[in-house]
């Protein structure tokens, strides 16, 4: 198959020593074997996640998402935009739609726009790492390249909101969406398909300003991961991750509990099958290790 | 970023929307919140109201607040707490069978309560959402570990110790992760064409302000 092409946004906390550093390198491992050019968009900012609205009206913030977008046309012409965390995927797409729904907004996006000598066209798609790896590949060809099947691994899939709804993957339900599952058993793993929380909202940004509301999210997001059984969860957005991950040692001192559920990203199971070592799938980056994939990226391949 | 309005000129803004509209909120909410030229299409058929993750800590629900503003309850809803709440999971727009933009509203109402200076002071997102805010124009990307050492230190000093100090073992994780780099607190990442950025935010609120009426 030929190279795979994509302009690309990390997004602020997957920058290296960002708290999704290890979203990015193993989305880096991944890519290398699928053969996936990923290039920065040259001078991306920050799309304004979900809570920076007391700050200003939506117009800045479709502008601030117009600009990547514009560097993104103007520098990597013809590339599909990839982003790897919800909340810019998210936000870009909504700017994305709303300017394709109404001229005076594009006109003033690009009025505001030009004080930065920018210009949107609206030629760019904006589009998750999941959707390439989904609709640009296809299970079957994702599966081909894995010689490491994680055997004998339960995964809970925690899909959260943002990469669910309001766009979600296509062809996906915003109930039960079943490509999480679905990859993971693509990868040799099993999938936890009964896993009730999958698409619960662990309380994003609101984590950090609303922690007690919030951890009551956590704590029912995890709980049940031990119900079914589960060896770790994964998830496919940043935010989830760290705060599923790293509230659970206050969930512990609220809630009595006794936690310790290692949270992984997709791209770290997909390097870890496709031969990666721990250190190429970043696990050396969990705060709750996990151990399951740590010994499996530390046998022999099979095949 | 600076250049937002003081406290004088948001009593000032307020008593200008409150001459301007008199008894009519639905349209000041229709003209100047995002999106709220959707709030009538709500047919209040309830299916939203449970979908909230903080729902039960909501005083007034997405269609309560939606009732709310056509029955002009101007001061009741722009002081209130709940739209304060959203954490933007988007499970009441999936749902909506009017398909109203809800979680744009919710942004969009708080917004403007903030602009009027009528926003609940005490409210935890706010301050977040405004230290973000401030955080990320300033360089045109969040720096984590700022918005952390901000966050714990707003109350003060002596709290932000004791914030710090209770969240050392996780700070201590982060660091040896590699997920969080000391290095940050000295500037960070940021975009390289600071300027342009920050002139294009200016002229967006510029533009918005003058589509709603809201410039001086
Ligand atoms: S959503 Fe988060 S990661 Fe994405 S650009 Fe915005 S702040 Fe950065
Ligand atoms: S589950 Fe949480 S972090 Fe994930 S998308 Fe929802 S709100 Fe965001
Ligand atoms: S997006 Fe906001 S308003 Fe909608 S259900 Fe979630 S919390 Fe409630
Ligand atoms: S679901 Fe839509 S129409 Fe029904 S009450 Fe909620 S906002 Fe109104």
């Amino acid at each position: 198959m030929a190279k795979k092409e994509y302009a690309f946004y990390p997004g602020c906390t997957s920058h290296y020593r960002g708290s999704a550093s290890n979203y990015l390198v193993s989305v880096e491992s991944m890519c290398k074997t699928l053969d996936v050019k990923l290039t920065e968009i040259p001078d991306w900012n920050c799309c304004g996640a979900s809570v920076s609205y007391a700050g200003s009206g939506e117009l800045a913030r479709h502008v601030i998402n117009a600009r990547n977008f514009a560097l993104a046309e103007r520098d990597l012409p013809g590339q599909d935009i990839v982003a790897t965390c919800a909340a810019c995927w998210l936000n870009a797409r909504e700017t994305k739609e709303q300017l394709g729904a109404s001229a005076q907004l594009l006109a003033d996006t690009n009025e505001a726009l030009k004080e930065a000598g920018l210009q949107y066209r609206g030629e760019s798609e904006v589009r998750h790492m999941v959707e390439v790896l989904i609709e640009d590949f296809g299970y079957e060809a994702l599966g081909e390249k894995v010689v490491k099947p994680l055997e004998g691994v339960k995964f809970a899939g925690y899909v959260g909101c943002q990469t669910n709804r309001p766009f979600g993957i296509a062809g996906e339900s915003f109930e039960n969406p079943m490509y999480l599952d679905r990859l993971v058993e693509t990868m040799g793993g099993e999938a936890l398909t009964k896993y009730e929380q999958k698409v619960t909202c662990c309380g994003g940004a609101l984590a950090v300003s609303e922690p007690e509301k919030s951890q009551k999210q956590i704590k029912d997001i995890v709980e049940s991961a031990y119900d079914h059984g589960a060896d770790m969860i994964v998830t496919p957005c940043p935010l989830c991750q760290a705060n599923v991950e790293i509230y659970q040692a206050d969930v512990n001192r609220k809630y009595g509990t006794k936690f310790n559920m290692p949270v992984t990203y997709y791209s770290q199971l997909m390097t870890v099958a496709y031969g990666g070592s721990a250190k190429e799938a970043a696990l050396d980056g969990q705060i709750i290790r996990a151990t399951k994939l740590e010994e499996i990226a530390a046998k022999p391949a099979k095949k | 970023m600076p250049g937002d309005a003081g406290m004088g000129d948001m009593a000032d803004l307020n008593e200008r929307a409150l001459a301007k509209y008199r008894n009519d909120f639905l349209r000041e909410v229709e003209e100047r919140v995002d999106e709220g030229h959707w709030v009538k299409m709500c047919m209040q058929c309830g299916v939203c109201a449970g979908s909230c993750p903080f729902g039960p800590h909501w005083e007034h629900s997405p269609p309560k607040i939606f009732l709310m503003i056509r029955a002009g309850k101007r001061e009741a809803v722009l002081t209130s707490d709940s739209m304060w709440m959203c954490t933007s999971c988007y499970n009441c727009v999936v749902r909506c069978p009017r398909k109203l933009p809800i979680t744009t509203i919710m942004h969009g109402l708080a917004t403007y309560a903030q602009r009027l200076g009528l926003a609940p002071k005490v409210q935890p997102t706010r301050d977040f959402s405004i230290i973000f805010w401030e955080n990320f124009t300033r360089t045109g990307r969040a720096n984590e570990m700022r918005l952390m050492l901000r966050l714990w230190f707003k109350e003060g000093f002596a709290a932000g110790v004791k914030k710090a100090l209770s969240m050392r073992d996780l700070g201590l994780a982060m660091l040896r992760t590699k997920r969080m780099s000391p290095l940050e607190i000295l500037g960070g990442h940021g975009v390289k064409d600071v300027k342009g950025f920050q002139a294009m935010i200016r002229k967006a609120k510029e533009i918005e302000d003058r589509r709603r009426g809201l410039s001086g």
